[in-house]
């Protein structure tokens, strides 16, 4: 069936015409018709311009047109805006705002010919570790129903986990790719900050947004990366560098990598998950890998460095969100005043204010210092610790996740365990690294993530080293049952 | 505290709206008067997802500034947000320069009227975005929101409290007005509100070193209303201290109707802007070359032009300021030395400071569109010089060229204004005028001199003006004779 065939496969078909975008993009639209409903993963579904969309890809092929993408079915998570279609971010506050112009990541894909067929469930304004904080209600795990899957792309996870399209967007602030990716059992990969331009995707916190992809394999990822990163004008954070070619450095071998065991990620990790990333490390060390233990002694800092800088950011982001020119606002309003009030206090829930209080605190006059500047300083830190491990290391090693997906209502009422949820992905965020997520077996019949981290921009080698690993296993090609 | 001897304390925060094409973080047009939000980009409102991208020219034009006030210009400046609720602010956050700001500290000079000089310092000068506007007129139970304005880049110019009267303070604001129009930075169109002010006014006991409690008067649009604000403001802050009571530091408006600054409501400044660095932009790198770069399009400052209209010209530094005020002013003035000659040039001077300047302030008209342009005011001195007119005929002749807009000649023959020079006919007038006042001339011979002057007067008055002023001296006198005693 397609819809367990790689994007590479799914491309030679396409080439061969042994099938059409348009056949594809129905198969697609009827496995989400059918198995979308209790997952909750998608919020909207462009069938219409979806198939518009597919049609065109298809006479740019009988045209005499190629490419990877020309034609691949994908889901975008409900952070990129996207011209005429709902963009609400997770939030009742957006649920009415139609976005009049496409983010940079939805234009590239685009034109690449690649054919959106919905938009995917989130954490509301990506602020959340279980996609419980959606104003849509949960997203549930394919793997278990009972089960999170992971946040805040949790929708974007469990598409790409379920089948319901080949590939999805998502972005990752503090995990938000990697964590999820991990929880379903598909491969995430948050580029470096940087490497993927922001320009349309609503903000959570400007200094560690970055835009990534969820694929069933390094090799797909690999594909779709290429045609979303590169040079934006349109965000001055975006750097100027080549994009080199992923795909080409996929096959190279692995002999010689010098690949670090972070100490710190082991340290009180579960026997179970312990013993399934230590098989990993034997599969790399099989492959002509060298291993060897690094200590990062600021690294536990990270959760707490993080629950301040991203706070910060997110209550001055969030301000334009005022009931003045689009999204929610109340019925009625009495004055300036109450309008602010009332429309926020309606437009945003509990996790959102959450945030946004945290952040005004820690910005505000006589705090500033003890805790935002403190955080930036800490931050330094952990950079400045990575940068040494990268001195002795190629890449980093260890688990995505403490536990593998926890129930549904477990931990929405407290907000430090679920915090928690994040200890091994923030490190990669604060010091703007590229991490990568992938299936390295299962714990409970929940399946586990591997997480790779690389210096800066060091994309081609995570997708290398985690492609060599999936020729060499096979936990990447295990779907959920029901979703086969 | 009566009979203490105050001592007037005053900065200024000068806003200034940067002369740029299109906005400092977006492409949309700074065009001022187009139809309420129609200049308003997706990024100027707001919307989710966009990202600032900065405007170089808008650095350029800081950095201009910078080199014009000799201050150093910072290698590295940081962007930062100002957080705060307003409808015409629609991110909920100003971006601005706060701790790091591009332009460091400078200073300019003043010349005030009485000739006296005095260096006033310049602290910083900072990159920021304007906010839109609110508008509460002509609607019903709303208020609305025009966001064209929004994002239109500002260089806010902040000075040391060095000015010590409300006059100090109008010269320094005037003359950051000529500098930044010299500069073409800001078109310095104060009632489109392009070039404004806050002014920081406090009092103190004269030789004290402490500063008084300052209060900021918000938002001032001519340097009038700088001059009677800060007078208003002084006189307030001296009453109350001389009361027995105490300045608070506040904010204050200045109602131009009633001539008084008047506190604003507290909730207005109960601000915590929760400043901090803007992630979206990265820190404004300037480097030596493109400081260089910029340095080699500086025109001629007015310090320096006025200097050398002082020096070649023989004016006095008052003057020379006057006439540099602005270039096309400066332009003006040189282009009619150069046709009258160098030692016309006080004589250029007066007219271009009296005539000239009074009928483009009661017309107001630009000094670039006046119907009497250099080579048409240098005809008219031409005239004046070479004795065809009398200076004093010279001026209803300046008024027929500046209603008509012909040339001097034409006028002068035309009216008949040409001066008589004659001086059979000029003392056959004296004649006829020493007749017809027996009683005068006999109380003249009597020794009341200042008669001289009536029978001057009576010529004039019978040749229309006409008669050369130095002659007719000449000729009265010897007919008058010498008045006995």
């Amino acid at each position: 069936m397609p819809h367990n065939l790689s994007i590479g496969e799914l491309a030679e078909r396409l080439a061969r015409k042994e099938t059409s975008s348009t056949e594809l993009t129905r198969h697609f639209l009827a496995r989400i018709e059918r198995l979308n409903p209790p997952l909750n993963a998608i919020i909207t579904l462009t069938a219409e311009q979806a198939l518009a969309a597919a049609g065109a890809a298809d006479r740019r092929r009988a045209a005499g047109e190629s490419g990877p993408l020309l034609g691949i079915p994908l889901i975008h998570k409900d952070i990129f805006c996207t011209d005429g279609v709902r963009t609400s971010c997770g939030s009742r506050m957006l649920d009415n705002f139609i976005s009049p112009y496409d983010a940079t990541v939805v234009a590239r894909l685009k034109s690449a010919g690649a054919v959106m067929l919905g938009k995917a469930n989130m954490d509301e304004f990506a602020m959340g570790s279980s996609n419980e904080t959606s104003w849509y209600g949960p997203v549930r795990n394919p793997w278990n129903t009972a089960k999170v899957p992971g946040g805040s792309s949790g929708g974007s996870a469990a598409a790409t986990a379920a089948r319901l399209a080949p590939f999805a967007t998502g972005t990752d602030t503090g995990g938000s790719i990697r964590q999820p990716a991990a929880l379903t059992g598909v491969t995430g990969v948050k580029p470096t900050y940087g490497r993927v331009s922001r320009f349309g995707i609503v903000a959570f916190a400007s200094s560690l947004d970055q835009a990534g992809v969820f694929a069933r394999s390094a090799a797909d990822a690999a594909v779709v990366l290429a045609a979303m990163a590169g040079f934006d004008p349109l965000d001055s954070t975006s750097v100027d560098a080549p994009v080199p070619d992923y795909a080409a450095a996929l096959d190279t071998p692995l002999k010689g990598l010098k690949i670090g065991l972070l100490r710190e990620f082991f340290d009180g990790l579960e026997a179970r998950n312990a013993a399934l990333i230590h098989d990993a490390i034997a599969v790399y060390r099989s492959l002509g890998a060298e291993t060897r233990e690094v200590s990062l002694p600021n690294l536990p800092l990270s959760v707490p460095t993080y629950y301040v800088v991203a706070p910060a950011e997110c209550s001055s982001n969030l301000s334009r969100f005022d009931g003045v020119r689009f999204g929610h606002r109340c019925a009625a309003p009495k004055d300036l005043m109450d309008l602010y009030e009332r429309s926020r206090g309606e437009g945003f829930g509990a996790e959102v204010k959450r945030r946004i209080m945290t952040g005004t605190y820690v910005l505000s006059a006589g705090y500033f210092d003890a805790y935002y500047l403190k955080a930036q300083k800490v931050r330094r830190l952990i950079t400045d610790d990575f940068r040494a491990a990268f001195e002795q290391v190629d890449l980093l090693i260890g688990p995505t996740t403490p536990t593998p997906a926890f129930d549904i209502g477990a931990k929405i009422d407290d907000p430090i365990t679920m915090y928690l949820n994040d200890i091994y992905t923030i490190g990669a965020n604060l010091a703007g690294l590229p991490g990568l997520s992938m299936p390295c077996g299962f714990v409970d019949d929940l399946p586990m993530g591997l997480q790779l981290i690389g210096p800066h921009f060091a994309e081609s080698r995570l997708l290398n080293a985690a492609h060599r690993f999936q020729l060499a296993t096979d936990w990447h090609r295990r779907a959920p049952r029901g979703y086969q | 505290m009566t009979g203490v001897d105050w001592e007037v304390v005053i900065g200024l925060e000068i806003h200034a709206q940067l002369a740029t094409r299109s906005k400092i973080f977006s492409g949309a047009s700074t065009a001022y008067g187009a139809p309420p939000n129609t200049q308003a980009s997706l990024v100027d409102l707001a919307y989710p997802g966009v990202l600032p991208v900065l405007n170089a020219e808008a650095v350029r034009m800081a950095v201009k500034f910078g080199l014009g006030v000799g201050a150093a210009v910072a290698h590295r400046s940081v962007f930062a947000r100002k957080n705060y609720f307003y409808p015409d602010l629609p991110k909920g956050y100003q971006i601005s320069q706060y701790e790091h700001p591009v332009v460091g500290r400078g200073s300019l000079r003043i010349v005030l009227e009485d000739g006296s000089e005095k260096i006033i310092g310049i602290t910083r000068a900072h990159l920021e975005e304007d906010a839109g506007k609110s508008l509460h007129e002509g609607l019903a139970h709303a208020s609305g929101i025009d966001l064209n304005r929004a994002g239109t880049p500002l260089l806010e110019i902040v000075s040391e409290p060095d000015m010590r009267s409300a006059r100090e303070a109008v010269a320094y604001m005037k003359k950051i007005h000529t500098l930044v129009r010299y500069l073409e930075i800001c078109d310095g169109n104060m009632q489109e509100g392009s070039f404004r002010c806050d002014a920081n006014v406090s009092v103190r006991p004269r030789g004290s070193d402490k500063f008084g409690t300052r209060a900021e008067i918000k938002n001032l649009n001519s340097f009038r209303f700088v001059e009677k604000a800060v007078q208003y403001e002084v006189a307030r802050q001296i009453e109350l201290l001389e009361s027995g009571g105490k300045v608070i530091q506040e904010t204050r408006l200045y109602d131009s109707d009633r001539n008084e600054t008047r506190p604003m409501r507290s909730k207005e400044e109960a601000n915590d802007y929760r400043y901090f660095p803007d992630p979206d932009l990265l820190p404004l790198e300037i480097d030596d070359s493109f400081i260089r770069a910029v340095r080699a399009t500086l025109p001629e400052l007015p310090d320096d032009k006025a200097t050398r209209f002082a020096r070649d010209f023989g004016l006095s530094a008052y003057d020379a300021g006057v006439l540099s005020a602005s270039r096309e002013l400066g332009n003006y003035f040189e282009a009619v030395v150069a046709a009258t000659g160098t030692p016309h040039a006080k004589l250029a001077a007066n007219w271009i400071m009296g005539e000239l300047s009074g009928a483009l302030n009661r017309d107001a008209v630009e000094i670039t569109a006046a119907k009497v342009g250099p080579k048409e005011l240098s005809g008219l001195l031409a005239r004046i010089n070479d004795g065809t007119i009398s200076g004093k005929i010279g001026k209803e002749v300046f008024e027929a060229m500046w209603s008509t807009g012909a040339a001097a000649d034409a006028i002068i023959e035309s009216k008949g204004l040409k001066q008589i020079t004659d001086a059979g006919a000029i003392e056959a007038v004296i004649d006829a005028v020493i007749a017809a006042n027996p009683r005068q001339l006999a109380d003249y011979r009597a020794g009341k001199d200042k008669l001289f002057g009536f029978f001057v007067g009576q010529v004039m008055k019978a040749t229309g003006g006409k008669a050369n002023p130095a002659q007719l001296n000449e000729l009265l006198k010897a007919r008058l004779g010498a008045a006995d005693a």
